[in-house]
């Protein structure tokens, strides 16, 4: 056995034990763990079986069989990577209109503490929502924006991420 | 004044670390025109910008972190349209902007839905040089050509918008660098608003310098043109995840 089968046995092998021990500890979700799980069987299927490679390079009409190969993994990190700077100008788009939130739902708070203790102060009956000095405002409010987890079209609901322990 | 009486007017004021000018701009917006409603938002300054804000009678939303001007006018918008103001009027935190034109801008979106409050329109000594100005001529000449109308000062942040801006500002307030003010422009002309601006004078800033190195204004150039070139082939209204609340 060439040393290139050893080195690419091991090298598939330790990557498989890493990625299902991330998936194990739910440090990695189970959509970016696929593509991966994937890569890995391709460059084993590849180590068991080399006649595959120099096949499609001859296919394809490339001389060196080794250039097809790092071709394709070019293109495949290259398309990889695209995707993740996607998912992350997803999150931080996501992230900014959670600020947003924040800092409105603060501002609304405090203005409605504010408003209940003139109530107070007045001897008046104090209402929990304290919506009732403020008629600008649908007073569901409150209720509306919890939907936010559900109200985000063509995406899975189980968008959980797991925090750090 | 043309302006209606019965409008309700917000100004937004965007804050990023401006506890040197952030109670006076609010004291002169108050004294020029005492019955809008001040809104400070703090984009997560460190300098107690926000209580300062606060203390000086303002209303005041504070971002978490550091968003960017964008981000910013995102929440002031979103906020306006919930509590129903018929106008929302931007000014700096840094004392640039003299409230005492808060009249005119209101006024003028009698015939637009987006007053800009411009430098070089005849008022006012302010210069820009080198890149930084070719870009600011560059953008003016595409976004005039697209309002129909002569703009000079597209990335000036003094501006008013009426509901109908409102409406488009609070769903799509573009979040880049510079994208707040060129950006913005676009999408409010794509979706149909009118754009017109009135000559101000600026004042320089009370605290802190604007940045004006060659290299840095290379960089603003190159960005202005990305940020134009991208917003002007963008498809809008763009699909953007908000809440459903600014929905309509």
């Amino acid at each position: 056995m060439s040393s290139t089968f050893t080195l690419g046995i091991i090298g598939g092998g330790i990557t498989l034990a890493v990625l299902f021990e991330m998936l194990r500890r739910q440090r990695l979700r189970e959509k970016y763990a696929v593509i991966w799980v994937v890569v890995v069987a391709a460059t084993l299927t590849l180590v068991i079986f080399p006649g595959l490679l120099s096949w499609a390079a001859e296919l394809l009409g490339v001389q060196v069989p080794a250039n097809l190969l790092f071709f394709g993994a070019l293109m495949l990190l290259l398309v990889i990577s695209i995707q993740l700077s996607y998912e992350i100008g997803r999150l931080e788009e996501r992230t900014r209109t959670l600020a947003e939130e924040v800092a409105l739902l603060r501002l609304q708070q405090g203005r409605d503490a504010t408003a209940s203790r003139t109530i107070d102060a007045g001897s008046a009956p104090t209402t929990l929502g304290a919506h009732s000095v403020e008629p600008a405002l649908p007073p569901e409010l409150g209720v509306v924006e919890l939907r936010l987890a559900d109200s985000t079209p063509g995406e899975a609901p189980n968008g959980r991420t797991t925090d750090r322990r | 004044m043309p302006e209606r009486l019965d409008q309700r007017v917000l100004v937004v004021i965007p804050a990023w670390n401006e506890a040197g000018s952030i109670a006076s701009t609010i004291a002169e917006t108050r004294s020029a025109r005492p019955d809008v409603d001040i809104l400070v938002v703090d984009d997560g300054s460190g300098d107690g910008t926000a209580d300062l804000a606060e203390a000086a009678g303002a209303l005041v939303a504070r971002l978490p972190f550091n968003l960017g001007v964008g981000g910013a006018m995102r929440t002031g918008y979103r906020y306006a349209l919930r509590e129903n103001y018929d106008v929302v009027v931007q000014i700096d935190a840094d004392g640039q902007h003299d409230p005492n034109y808060l009249d005119e801008l209101v006024g003028g979106l009698t015939d637009a839905d987006v007053v800009i409050g411009a430098r070089f329109a005849g008022e006012g000594t302010y210069r820009a040089s080198g890149p930084r100005r070719w870009a600011m001529w560059l953008l003016a000449k595409v976004l005039s050509r697209m309002a129909g109308v002569a703009l000079t000062d597209v990335t000036s942040g003094f501006r008013a918008a009426n509901r109908r801006a409102v409406t488009v500002f609070a769903d799509h307030y573009p979040a880049e660098y510079l994208g707040d003010t060129v950006e913005s422009l676009v999408i409010a002309l794509r979706t149909g608003c009118s754009v017109q601006q009135l000559p101000v004078e600026m004042r320089p800033r009370t605290i802190g310098q604007a940045s004006q190195s060659t290299l840095r204004s290379t960089v603003y150039l190159g960005r202005a043109v990305i940020a134009l070139g991208l917003a002007l082939v963008r498809r809008w209204p763009a699909a953007t995840e908000t809440l459903g609340l600014e929905k309509s």
